[in-house]
């Protein structure tokens, strides 16, 4: 991979589109090689055709987002869990 | 039945106040109009813009807004700026680096005029961010134009009167590429500002012009023991270095937080 990427904090504004919680700030794992940090650092390339978030350890694809006309596409195979810290 | 407003003291509305603010992600961010209410020339290509949000939510130092621009024939793009001060009521404040060739800080830097408006959405982001009730030592490392949200790490420790002890390492070109001159020049107390230069420096200066390396980190950060809480915000090749050189000294990965920002960019 090239060191031409961003990283997962710039998936902020595009997934609060979608959520009401900061995503980026949410602890995922890799579903290849297990890896868990916070979202926003993971190696981000785009913005087009589509954001892809790669895993910091192993670089596959943990996340992709498109935006298109009146929806978005958020494909989360290769996240086996993404863990959101709630105020009680 | 109707209650009498409750007068709150002060520390305990300074709570409420703080409680909105984490609250505030907690909806979706949609685009808002945001009027251009001033305009600080930072260096010749860089400037400091300070627009009004109406209904600002308020929010955490570090975290960054999505600026988009839409032309007259429907086309629009966007792009992400971190915001450099704590909020000011409705007030906000981006510094935006002119990108050669870029599509939206050109406009933001050149021909942007008071009076005139953006799109904004935000705050976003909750990960690159300080919060004043934390009492772990602080360690900034600056790239560039990467220094703008630590500014706003800065500027919140002395809005919230935080005595937590920070040093900004601030990597640039040369002193003409120094944003917030005035203000580094004389940090507050328990603020320790160190500039590394990469190209050219004052002269007499004591370290010669270069790339950051493991002493600058070494004498000019924390040492690891402190257990200090890092954050990097820089060009991606900037943040990469950085962080391989914190955790070569020791720093505990959960303890360095990173922002890169990119080719994309402008």
């Amino acid at each position: 991979m090239t060191a031409d990427h961003l990283d997962g904090n710039a998936l902020a504004g595009p997934l609060a589109e979608l959520f009401a919680v900061d995503v980026t700030a949410a602890t995922g794992r890799c579903a290849s090689c297990g890896l868990a940090g916070p979202i926003a650092a993971l190696h981000v390339y785009g913005p087009e055709p589509g954001l892809v978030g790669r895993c910091p350890g192993c670089e596959e694809v943990v996340l992709r987002l498109v935006r298109g006309p009146g929806s978005a596409w958020l494909d989360l195979r290769g996240a086996l869990s993404l863990r959101v810290t709630l105020p009680e | 039945m109707e209650r009498p407003p409750v007068e709150r003291p002060p520390v305990e509305r300074a709570l409420v106040e703080r409680a909105l603010v984490e609250r505030a992600p907690a909806r979706r961010a949609r685009w808002t109009a945001a009027r251009l209410t001033g305009i600080r020339d930072e260096t010749p290509t860089a400037r400091t813009l300070r627009f009004s949000v109406p209904g600002w939510p308020g929010h955490l130092a570090g975290q960054h807004v999505d600026v988009r621009l839409t032309a007259e024939d429907g086309y629009s793009t966007q792009r992400s700026y971190s915001l450099a001060a704590p909020a000011d009521g409705d007030t906000v404040e981006l510094t935006v680096e002119r990108v050669p060739d870029g599509e939206v800080s050109p406009y933001l830097t050149e021909v942007m005029e008071v009076g005139d408006e953006v799109e904004l959405r935000g705050p976003v982001g909750g990960w690159f961010v300080w919060r004043p009730e934390s009492t772990a030592p602080v360690l900034l490392v600056a790239g560039g134009s990467g220094v703008v949200p630590l500014m706003a790490m800065l500027r919140e420790r002395r809005r919230a009167g935080s005595r937590v002890p920070f040093r900004l390492l601030y990597s640039l070109r040369g002193p003409d590429s120094r944003y917030y001159a005035d203000e580094l020049r004389r940090p507050d107390p328990g603020v320790d500002v160190t500039f590394l230069y990469t190209r050219g420096t004052p002269d007499p200066w004591p370290r010669p012009a270069g790339r950051v390396r493991l002493d600058d980190l070494a004498e000019g950060g924390w040492p690891s023991s402190f257990e200090p809480d890092c954050y990097v915000c820089g060009p991606t090749g900037f943040v990469e270095t950085v962080a391989d050189l914190l955790l070569t000294l020791g720093h505990a990965p959960e303890r360095i937080r990173t922002e890169r920002f990119g080719p994309t960019g402008g």
